[in-house]
């Protein structure tokens, strides 16, 4: 048989973008109507106002996307802003119930935010033009990384519900532990690109499974425990499940090998019950997991049961935006906004969200797939973990998957740092694939004539 | 408002977010991107064209006239890749195990960048850039630029490349 391989260049698919961030924005201010009826039987005056803020965030996103990185995933964007606009719409409905106005709400503070986040993106989309300058920071990265996740052990640190995992300059607090997701994602791509041969193939074979050898292994090790480490004197026990899941998908697919899985969750298992038997905070949060509806467990944490009660309220299409009562249970906007939105979207509208992280999640991996360099194709997937491994474990944690730890959903969950930090992430991930999807400059046969030049002696 | 007006509402917000998700979806079955293997002789008349796609040269239409003896794609006949063809295009074709060269082969006996195949004036040329195991035409090792035309069959470590028009 005679084949013929072509090149197909993908369309920009700008326009697309624009069509479908434009019907992103018409499901928001559909579910701002919605609120506004079921609260005060009108149509809100201001409802242009508060959702052109909104659009107005997306278009500048989509105009710097068309200026800086025309071939960028047309899809991420829609997502993202119908994610945060839905996040904003529940966050407001909530202010709503608790007596606050607009003006003086958390759903306003969110949109500052928001806002703050898209700037920091447009800044790096503009900034970085090439994310393959990232691996100059590989070590850089690492110790940043460590120096963010230590950060509230100093004096700045602050202390919220018994972790300290924020910090606090005057006013205003922070967590940097969020930062440290995409620092520790550009140090294990940097550091995996260059180890990962050695890593699949030296080493001492013990029991069938290859075990590579500790030089090349150490300083991938040191930063995981000296992370996880810290987490765990934090009690942020959420951050070090994401590290390490990033630590293990990135090893996976970097060196192909199924051994680092079964044996990261190995090792995952035997730090759980090790950390089981000496933190209480975790026994009662396992308690709480297996045991919900006991006395103890409705003691504890309620809130996971007045939860899973909320989602059961809602069943298949929901009460309706405005008409469930998502504020009996606590941190109805940031925790447990998840259980919200499932009360008053019902099963139905949970799963079209679960089914937009799927989509963003998979377009992350297809950008992975497109590149050529192996530090982005690492770097994309890394990213693309964060992404869908904090998705997992928040709603995994309410629905009792697994034991309630705290992250928040990207993107919809009340929370500044978590925002800025999903917004920088996804700037990386436009920007990463704008690489994968422009066609190669066509080869240049000039280019080979000119005379070698030495560009760097050792 | 009336009750009726709230349920409307509250499923059209429902069927909203699935007509986004749908959208979305849709955009995604025609956002192929890569490379296309397109099977050249048996292709059936009414096979559909791919709607995002440029459209697919039939292979029955009348091309413009050629010259039979001035090559217009490379195909391989030996090697780990027999099988493959790709068109001559006038800015040339960089060979070797190169990710980035325009034909990159599967081949441990080929350098990174191997050799090239570039138009010149008078015909196709091919050149090897200071490859560790040579470019053969026939017997003999290219050095310089050689001229190579229709039937010509170029080796490079295990693969064989032949010029056809």
């Amino acid at each position: 048989m005679r084949r013929a391989i072509t090149t197909i260049t993908p369309a920009r698919g700008r326009n697309v973008e624009l069509l479908l961030t434009a019907l992103a924005i018409g499901v928001v201010i559909l579910a701002y109507i919605n609120v506004s009826v079921a609260e005060s039987g009108t149509v809100p005056a201001d409802l242009l106002g508060h959702t052109g803020i909104l659009a107005a965030i997306a278009l500048a996103v989509h105009l710097v996307l068309r200026w800086r990185a025309s071939y960028a995933d047309p899809i991420i964007l829609p997502i993202v802003t119908l994610l945060n606009g839905i996040g904003l719409v529940m966050i407001h409905r909530l202010d709503l119930a608790a007596g606050r106005d607009f003006s003086s709400g958390l759903a306003l503070r969110q949109l500052v935010w928001t806002g703050l986040g898209v700037g920091i993106a447009l800044a790096v989309l503009i900034a970085l033009r090439d994310h393959r300058v990232l691996r100059r920071y590989t070590y850089t990265a690492g110790l940043a990384a460590l120096v963010f996740i230590a950060l509230p052990l100093t004096p700045l640190g602050h202390s919220v519900y018994g972790a300290k995992i924020w910090i606090k300059l005057g006013a205003f607090t922070f967590q940097p532990a969020e930062i440290a997701k995409i620092l520790l994602a550009v140090f294990f791509a940097g550091y995996l690109v260059q180890t990962r041969d050695m890593l699949a193939l030296a080493g001492h074979k013990v029991l069938g499974i290859t075990f590579p050898r500790a030089r090349d292994m150490g300083p991938l090790v040191i930063a995981w425990l000296a992370a996880a480490f810290v987490l765990v004197l934090e009690n942020d026990f959420g951050t070090t499940l994401l590290i390490f899941g990033l630590f293990v998908a990135m090893l996976y697919v970097a060196t192909e090998r199924i051994s680092w899985v079964v044996l990261g969750l190995g090792l995952a298992a035997g730090g759980a019950l090790v950390v089981y038997q000496f933190a209480s905070h975790v026994q009662t949060r396992v308690l709480c997991w297996t045991d919900t509806f006991s006395e103890e467990g409705m003691q504890q944490c309620g809130q996971l049961a007045t939860g899973i009660m909320g989602m059961a309220a809602g069943g298949i299409s929901g009460t309706g935006l405005g008409r469930g009562r998502p504020w009996l249970t606590p941190l109805p906007e940031s925790d447990f906004i998840f259980t919200s939105l499932a009360e008053e979207l019902g099963l139905i509208g949970i799963f079209a969200i679960i089914m937009l992280y799927a989509l963003l999640v998979e377009r992350g991996l297809r950008s992975a797939i497109g590149l050529r360099d192996g530090f982005g194709k690492l770097l994309a997937t890394g990213l693309t973990f964060v992404l869908a491994i904090q998705v997992f474990v928040v709603i995994g944690g309410v629905t009792r998957v697994i034991p309630l730890t705290g992250l928040t959903l990207p993107f919809i969950a009340y929370g500044g740092s978590s925002l800025l930090t999903n917004w920088t992430l996804v700037a990386i991930l436009l920007r990463i694939s704008d690489h994968a999807r422009r066609p190669e400059p066509e080869f240049d046969p000039a280019s080979m004539d000119a005379p070698t030049q030495m560009v760097k002696a050792r | 408002m009336s009750e009726l007006t709230v349920t409307v509402l509250r499923l059209g917000l429902l069927v909203l977010l699935w007509v986004f998700v749908m959208s979305v979806a849709s955009v995604l079955r025609t956002d192929l991107f890569g490379t296309r293997v397109v099977t050249r002789r048996p292709a059936p008349a009414k096979k559909p064209a791919r709607s995002a796609g440029r459209p697919v040269a039939e292979p029955n239409t009348p091309r413009p006239q050629r010259n039979p003896r001035i090559p217009t794609q490379i195909v391989l006949t030996t090697g780990p890749l027999t099988g493959t063809s790709l068109p001559l295009r006038d800015s040339g074709v960089l060979i070797g195990r190169n990710p980035e060269c325009t034909l990159v082969l599967d081949d441990e006996f080929a350098s990174g960048r191997h050799a090239r195949i570039l138009r010149a004036e008078d015909g196709w040329y091919v050149e090897d850039l200071g490859s560790t195991n040579g470019t053969f035409v026939g017997q003999y090792r290219v050095g310089d630029p050689v001229p190579v035309e229709t039937g010509t069959a170029i080796r490079i470590g295990r693969t064989v490349i032949e010029l056809r028009s």
